[in-house]
């Protein structure tokens, strides 16, 4: 059982390096460049990919897009807008900071923040008051029991 | 008693988040373009490729553009929907023939009835691009400016066309 499961992890890594592989045009500079515009960019057919790692017809495609217009010598930046016009911001995989995205990006640190202070009050309620001194008799009545246990 | 307050309430919001979230579809992504020129293109028809039609053609009146393709397997759902408005004709419907081949997009509307004044090749899916298309069919709504009013992701079901369309068609047209 071990062994297939390995076995089919090994085919795996094998058609998923193949598939990575293939891209690659004649110009490997332009081709970096075309990947890490790509790494950008959402998939939208299947959301949860970069149009860089995604297979489906319509990556391909805006992959081809980059390209061309790398080749005619627009920017980064230009070729992001050009996404976002048809596409929206959804596109974009890093969101812009902004103020409808603001709890976005903040909303982890706020959680995180909550959690702290949930701790620490937490922790102040546990703790265990500062003992008070015994009252006179039971010191006494401790002191004895001490030293008949040494003694 | 208190104690389970306040975990109760994290709870509460918890399940408000997610069953909003649940009601979502994350499939259909806002256009930017609603409201927006729609993008100019010069295609083939499909029944005459060597005549052209283009964005400026339809000016002056509010059509539909529905983006198909032979391949499309949820185009075929909608289609029957698409040649009975045809057939009432409220409205004048323009085919985007979406990455697909002629000879079969020609026979699939052999096939199946053909509601489009007139179809376009788009074998690249460049103009697709331009109108943000990502999943076959969408179909938009444009006004006689040009501007484009609404685009529906996936096919169009009688309740879209009966409560969304139709009447937005009618309103553009007043």
């Amino acid at each position: 059982m071990h062994r297939l499961l390995i076995v089919l992890c090994l085919a795996w890594l094998g058609v998923a390096g193949a598939q990575e592989a293939r891209p690659m045009a004649e110009d490997p500079v332009l081709e970096a460049k075309v990947m890490r515009i790509a790494e950008e960019l959402r998939c939208l057919v299947c959301q949860n990919e970069t149009i860089a790692a995604s297979h489906a017809e319509l990556a391909v495609d805006l992959r081809k897009q980059i390209r061309q217009k790398l080749q005619q010598g627009q920017s980064q930046q230009q070729i992001l807008d050009f996404m976002v016009q048809r596409y929206g911001e959804f596109v974009l995989y890093r969101p812009p900071v902004k103020s409808s995205t603001w709890l976005l990006w903040g909303g982890p640190f706020l959680l995180l923040g909550a959690a702290l202070v949930g701790l620490v009050m937490s922790i102040r309620r546990r703790r265990v008051p500062a003992s008070e001194p015994l009252p006179r008799d039971e010191a006494e009545r401790a002191r004895r029991l001490l030293g008949e246990e040494k003694g | 008693m208190k104690r389970y307050l306040l975990p109760l309430l994290v709870f509460a919001v918890m399940v408000g988040f997610l069953g909003v979230g649940l009601k979502l579809n994350p499939r259909e992504v806002p256009s930017p373009l609603i409201d927006k020129p729609a993008p100019a293109f010069s295609l083939p028809r499909l029944d005459a490729p060597d005549r052209q039609l283009a964005l400026q053609d339809m000016k002056g009146k509010v059509w539909l553009l529905n983006v198909w393709a032979s391949w499309c397997v949820a185009c075929r759902v909608e289609h029957p929907l698409l040649v009975e408005l045809a057939n009432t004709g409220v409205v004048p419907i323009y085919g985007l023939n979406y990455k697909d081949k002629r000879d079969e997009a020609l026979v699939w509307l052999g096939r199946h009835g053909n509601p489009y004044v007139a179809s376009l090749i788009d074998a690249e899916g460049l103009v697709g691009i331009d109108f943000g298309v990502y999943g076959v069919p969408e179909t938009f709504v444009i006004d006689k400016d040009g501007i484009i009013r609404l685009k529906h992701i996936g096919p169009v079901t009688p309740e879209v066309l009966r409560d969304t369309i139709l009447p937005l068609v009618k309103k553009l047209n007043a």
